[in-house]
């Protein structure tokens, strides 16, 4: 293959401009809906992934479209790194009959099967086994297909994750295990909840591959990924990556605060690491980006989450009979 | 329309082979459900057949069996799991069955099916004590988005066995025990039965008794007693607890105008509550007694013989029961 300057880790350029503007789009996105549920026009609430970006971009943007993810709770940016459209997630924000769910699942439950994902939940861990049973769906009907598992490092100490780790290990699936270790479940540190240093030690356990990532870096999420992928693929079965990262803000809309379990210097520390800054930088000095390109992005982007604002503040409620249909599926 | 004669596991296996044999999706998945064919031998002679891989020995990881039937399912499949074969092992799966098996597609807006189908052995009478020998379909049918079927005879077993596997739902399968061993007439060819439709196995005038599963074949040995002592029964197998055919059912209570739910969990809170009180609603002008609930005691199920026994309704406490009716 010919490897163009303008290459960078085997990715074309278009490529690593694509990831970031997914980190753009993330960010704007949740930085988008802080203020409308503060304003009551989201109701329930949101759990932001605003310095996790890198992670989301890193990991789907290298997945191929029919790859499935498996998200939790604090999954936006999984959605829209794995391909789904502003507008629809956003009315589904606004509980509108527009959104992605018809306004049924909210922010905790996006889904979007056409797209692969097959969805966020809100039950920290459970989403471990569902992908799981998607790569073995992939394994058994011979698709090619490999599975992600987005999970926290709350979810580490789940039992079900353990048993769906083994599983896959067992069968050797086409599994990602992605672990986001933002250090902290809720309020609790993970560092109090295991007594190992590294998360991804958790993988020589069940004999499957573990890595510790720095999940802010794009580049470096992206490299695993697709060194994860390749194995899956290949029939190597799953691996388990911990991508180290921070989130910025609370745990949700209903627990903004922070104060009460971590400092204001390591939120302040944790900014400096900025991995759209970082990706900035790093991309830039690639030649892949520059101030005028990374400009452009932020203005078209900005631009497309105003027009999902307002399709979702337009779009109407769903009528009231909407309350009894899907379900069962028609038998 | 011809007849095999097979015992309960025997045409559940049998629906099972033909299911597999039907449809490249179907697969089977669960603790020791290969060499042996499961705890209950009902899948006996399907791994030589159809090899590992679509009767896949798990591990005792029931909570993933389940959540892996669910994305296995959601990504094209059609996974009969088995979880060691008692229900009582479903509590360690309940996250993924109420929590998602059963209210996926509605989350996700009408998106995406769930076609699982779970099989578990309820009941008493292999005296197992009480974490092997609970009746916890109220639990299931409990939640909106899942299908209950409680089956009793082996037609039944292998033709609603295949209209689970064929429907677009999650189906909570729960067998019992002592039917497993039970031998009656199956048709020859598919058989497939409907869910949500109950069975007049019995007509009487005079009182219609309720059920499902195992306390079936109780309450029509209980019919032949009272029908000796001049008390005409009719019997209503259930088949389904949900959706459960409340048509046919007040149809019946509209004829005889006493009703006794009789099932083998426990009383309170159980589907005889529910069935009660519908019929109430819906038929109260037509009710000459108040609806009857027979049902097992409010216990933990004991492990003494006599105790398991009586724990449960009997031939003699339904007969008792009934002629009280009056």
């Amino acid at each position: 293959m010919v490897t163009t300057p303008k290459d960078l880790d085997g990715l074309p350029a278009a490529k690593w401009v694509e990831l970031y503007t997914l980190m753009v789009r993330i960010r704007q996105f949740e930085e988008r809906i802080m203020p409308l549920l503060k304003e009551g026009k989201i109701r329930g609430t949101a759990h932001p992934s605003v310095g996790q970006e890198a992670v989301a971009a890193g990991v789907c943007g290298v997945l191929e479209p029919r790859d499935y993810i498996v998200s939790n709770h604090r999954g936006h940016g999984h959605c829209i790194a794995k391909g789904m459209k502003t507008p629809e997630m956003m009315a589904e924000l606004f509980a509108k009959a527009t959104g992605s769910n018809k306004g049924k699942g909210g922010s905790m439950h996006i889904a979007d099967l056409d797209q692969y994902i097959i969805g966020c939940t809100g039950i920290v861990g459970s989403g471990a086994p569902i992908a799981g049973g998607a790569a073995l769906s992939a394994k058994m009907q011979k698709t090619g297909q490999a599975v992600v598992c987005f999970f926290g490092d709350g979810a580490i100490n789940q039992g079900v994750v353990f048993e769906s780790m083994n599983m896959a290990a067992i069968w050797r699936l086409p599994v990602i295990f992605v672990c986001e270790n933002n250090l902290y479940a809720l309020s609790t540190p993970a560092e109090k909840m295991t007594a190992l240093k590294k998360l991804s030690d958790r993988a020589q356990g069940f004999g499957m591959p573990g890595f510790q990532v720095p999940g802010n870096e794009l580049r470096t999420v992206a490299r695993f990924t697709r060194e994860a992928l390749e194995r899956a693929r290949a029939g190597h079965g799953p691996t388990f990556l911990e991508c180290k990262t921070y989130r910025w803000y609370g745990h949700s809309a209903m627990r903004p605060d922070t104060r009460a379990y971590r400092a204001a210097e390591e939120e302040a520390e944790w900014r400096k690491r900025d991995p759209i800054a970082l990706a900035e930088r790093e991309l830039g000095e690639a030649g892949l980006l520059d101030a005028e390109k990374i400009a452009e992005i932020g203005r078209a982007i900005a631009k497309e989450i105003d027009v999902a604002v307002a399709f979702a503040e337009r779009s109407p409620e769903p009528a009231l009979a909407e309350m009894f249909t899907d379900v069962y599926a028609p038998f | 329309m011809t007849m095999h004669t097979l015992t309960v596991a025997e045409a559940i296996c049998e629906g099972l082979r033909e299911e597999m044999e039907r449809d490249p999706r179907v697969f089977l998945m669960g603790e020791d459900v290969g060499a042996i064919g499961g705890i209950f031998a009902t899948s006996r002679g399907l791994q030589e057949k159809f090899g590992p891989e679509r009767v896949r020995d798990a591990p005792i990881s029931e909570a993933a069996i389940v959540g892996y039937a669910i994305g296995a399912a959601v990504a094209g499949l059609r996974p009969v799991v088995e979880c060691g074969g008692f229900v009582d092992f479903l509590s360690l799966t309940m996250d993924q069955i109420v929590n998602q098996a059963a209210k996926l597609r509605y989350m996700f807006g009408g998106k995406g099916t769930v076609p699982i189908v779970i099989r578990a052995a309820q009941g008493t009478g292999v005296k197992l004590a009480a974490q092997h020998s609970q009746s916890l379909e109220a639990w299931f049918a409990h939640i909106p988005g899942l299908i209950v079927v409680c089956p009793s005879t082996p037609a039944d077993a292998k033709g609603l066995l295949l209209a689970a596997i064929r429907n677009p739902n999650p189906v909570i399968f729960l067998e019992h025990k002592m039917l497993y061993f039970v031998k009656g007439d199956v048709p020859d060819g598919e058989g497939l039965e409907r869910i949500g439709v109950a069975a007049r196995r019995r007509e009487g005038t005079d009182v219609t008794l309720c059920s499902y599963s195992l306390m079936t074949h109780r309450c029509l040995e209980a019919a032949d007693l009272l029908g000796q002592r001049g008390v005409s029964c009719e019997v209503i197998d259930l088949r389904t607890i949900r959706p459960w055919d409340k048509t046919a059912l007040l149809d019946s209570v509209r004829k005889t105008h006493r009703l006794a739910v009789v099932h083998e969990a426990v009383r309170s809170f159980g589907a005889g509550a529910e069935i009660a009180a519908t019929v109430m609603d819906e038929a109260f002008d037509e009710l000459d007694a108040p609806v009857l609930r027979i049902a097992a005691h409010d216990i933990p199920m004991p492990f003494n013989d006599t105790l398991e026994r009586e724990t449960v309704p009997t031939v003699e406490r339904i007969v008792e029961a009934v002629e009280k009716l009056g």
